[in-house]
């Protein structure tokens, strides 16, 4: 990276503030034009005449009028000349004017110019510290260039030592991926070649035996493809297409295709309505696999006659610290949808690790309800990589809901606004 | 806030915060209608040609207690709402006691009250305040537009808050002197919790703020005008943090 050249402004220019360096903050011919709707009078703001600059405050008079001028100072430092006029006093002489000037009093004119010099004083201020905090920032940013600049040979050196970890991680998934997948695949081809009778009638019990080796085949292909799943969701290397994914048909194709697992277990799915019009904001595919995994793991965590609850809605992201929720809520919409089972449930302490690669509550449970701990791992990336959030709360009166949060679609109803 | 115990005097700083165009000069250029003119000092605006603050305005207002022995001077402050200005937003922040943060209530303006209030919240950081310790009161002004957010709707968002919510149309001054009021309320309170001035300085604040309230101009009693509101409550944050 190329070293970064010093930023323009120096401490230096700040010593002597001039009207220039100033203006280019404030706008003075606004000002002035400010100050004279405000005074009623003409009002020039002008910067300080070269050489000897005489008391503020001295009323001259000229022949077309009357003047006052008054001096601004910042930090001491004359950087401006406030003149207001031409006027007349009362009782000016009307042949020491030519053509209408408006009249006023000799302590109006004080009080304008008074008021004048309060104005511009408090805009340059408010300029000159604005220019001494940059000079901070800009010294600030060149040291942060600085140490940015002599750590970037050695970032650069990590990343392509990473880079190409990245590529041989990629390569070996690739290979191991294809080297499991097609011995698995024949193994389950030939199963079922066995089962349907091809290679000869089956009796009972080698039937049996037969359909074993199959299931417990399609679960390792299975188990695979989520361990690739979860290893691509963590390279990043995960392509979405975002569309407005509808709730109600998404909901009931995973439904539909779940059921026959919670048949076996005797578990009640139930959805509770969903609204037509609601959308959630995200891929398709990656939204159903989701809740496959949640779906699957309700069903697997529910004891025999359970029940794994469905429901979808609009709802509102609370601001973190609960402050200006009348301003941020309209535009926190997001939709959420709940799983709730009523199984044995998460303790507490486990709501945070449960969506870690590998993480069972007990290692019994790996035992008894099958699988590795990847599920859930999944289902928090491609939430996360959809902009969206999951969490996991107690049911009541027993069991877990996982509640996922996503980008909000559609207009569900009067009370949510749409983005801008 | 600047306590001067010779002259009896105490001084607030009132910042009216929100996006552009929102009508924070308006509520000031209706609360210097309404002041008397022993109360009020000079309004400085800074009108440009697109009609938006450039730089800030201030409004000093005097205002006597009963007993005429404390003077309680508030400086409102309004900020521009352009983007651009930040840096200057953050200067006028600068030992703020109370804030207003006047909303546009059209539905279109949703993402810009919300970038707005998060810009508060930012720029007091910076000034080293944390928004949960800061007085708040908002207001939802523009009520007469079309394309707003209904009465119920904004009840059902104030409902979502603690920070008391006002509905205005500030230029007919409608909700004007209530969102003030509040916010005066709620940043006296607060003050009073953290320094106690009403013990210190031998008052009582509800009558401070009632005579704060009768020499701007008010009508009806104070309890009225801060019962005005959609929403929130008047506890200020120490209740909210």
């Amino acid at each position: 990276m190329r070293p970064v050249p010093s930023p323009p402004l120096s401490a230096r220019s700040l010593d002597q503030p001039r009207l220039e360096h100033l203006a280019q903050g404030v706008q003075l011919d606004e000002l002035a034009a400010s100050a004279t709707t405000l005074a009623g009078v003409a009002v020039r703001i002008l910067p300080p005449p070269s050489g000897e600059i005489g008391p503020a405050g001295v009323v001259s008079s000229r022949p077309r009028g009357r003047f006052e001028t008054a001096f601004v100072e910042v930090a001491g430092h004359p950087v401006a000349r406030v003149v207001v006029g031409p006027f007349r006093f009362a009782g000016d002489a009307d042949d020491a004017v030519e053509g209408p000037l408006p009249e006023l009093a000799p302590d109006a004119v004080k009080r304008i110019a008074g008021a004048t010099r309060s104005l511009v004083e408090t805009a340059l201020t408010a300029a000159y510290r604005a220019v001494a905090t940059s000079t901070v920032h800009a010294a600030a940013m060149q040291q942060s260039h600085q140490d940015a600049s002599s750590k970037d040979a050695a970032l650069a050196e990590t990343l392509a030592r990473l880079s190409e970890l990245e590529r041989l991680k990629a390569n070996f998934l690739a290979t191991i991926s294809h080297e499991l997948r097609t011995p698995l695949t024949s193994i389950i081809g030939y199963t079922e070649m066995l089962a349907e009778g091809i290679g000869g009638p089956l009796t009972e019990e080698q039937r049996e035996f037969v359909e074993t080796v199959r299931v417990k085949s399609v679960q390792l292909l299975e188990l695979i493809l989520r361990l690739l799943d979860l290893s691509r969701l963590e390279s990043g290397a995960v392509a979405l297409a975002f569309a407005d994914v509808p709730l109600a048909a998404l909901v009931d194709e995973v439904v539909t295709a779940t059921a026959a697992m919670a048949l076996k277990k005797s578990v009640r799915l139930t959805v509770e309505p969903i609204a037509a019009e609601l959308a959630a904001l995200g891929d398709r595919e990656r939204l159903r696999q989701v809740m496959r995994h949640l779906l699957e793991n309700g069903v697997k965590f529910c004891e025999q006659g359970g029940e794994v609850r469905i429901a979808a809605r609009v709802t509102h992201q609370a601001p973190p610290d609960g402050l200006g929720a009348a301003l941020l809520f309209p535009v926190t919409d997001v939709v959420e949808v709940r799983v709730a089972d009523d199984g044995a449930g998460v303790p507490p302490a486990e709501r945070r690790r449960i969506f870690d690669p590998f993480f069972q509550i007990d290692q019994s449970s790996t035992r008894r309800h099958g699988g590795v701990g990847v599920g859930l791992a999944i289902v928090k990336r491609l939430v996360e990589a959809q902009g969206g959030t999951v969490r996991v709360e107690a049911n009541e009166p027993r069991g877990s809901v996982f509640i996922v949060s996503l980008p909000f679609a559609k207009r569900a109803g009067p009370s949510v606004a749409p983005p801008r | 806030m600047q306590l001067d115990f010779a002259a009896r005097e105490v001084a607030l700083k009132i910042v009216y915060y929100g996006p552009a165009l929102s009508g924070k000069t308006t509520n000031l250029v209706a609360l210097h209608r309404m002041a008397g003119a022993e109360t009020r000092g000079r309004l400085l605006t800074l009108e440009t040609q697109d009609d938006r603050t450039l730089f800030f305005d201030l409004l000093p207002l005097r205002v006597r207690a009963a007993r005429g022995d404390v003077s309680l001077r508030l400086k409102l402050f309004t900020v521009p709402g352009q983007p651009i200005h930040g840096a200057t937003r953050k200067l006028v922040l600068q030992g703020v006691d109370g804030v207003t943060m006047i909303a546009d209530s059209r539905i279109g303006e949703t993402q810009a009250n919300a970038a707005s209030f998060l810009d508060l919240r930012q720029n007091l950081r910076d000034n080293g305040l944390e928004l949960s310790r800061v007085p708040l009161v908002i207001q939802f002004n523009k009520r007469d537009l079309p394309d707003i957010r209904s009465d119920a709707e904004l009840a059902e968002l104030a409902a979502r808050g603690q920070e008391p919510v006002y509905a205005a149309i500030a230029k007919d001054d409608v909700g004007v002197l209530e969102t003030f009021l509040a916010t005066l309320y709620v940043t006296w309170g607060a003050l009073d919790r953290a320094h106690g001035l009403s013990a210190r300085l031998g008052l009582d604040g509800e009558t401070l703020m009632a005579s704060a309230a009768e020499q701007l101009g008010a009508t009806e009693p104070l309890e009225t005008l801060l019962a005005r509101r959609v929403g929130g409550n008047l506890l200020g944050p120490v209740s909210r943090s």
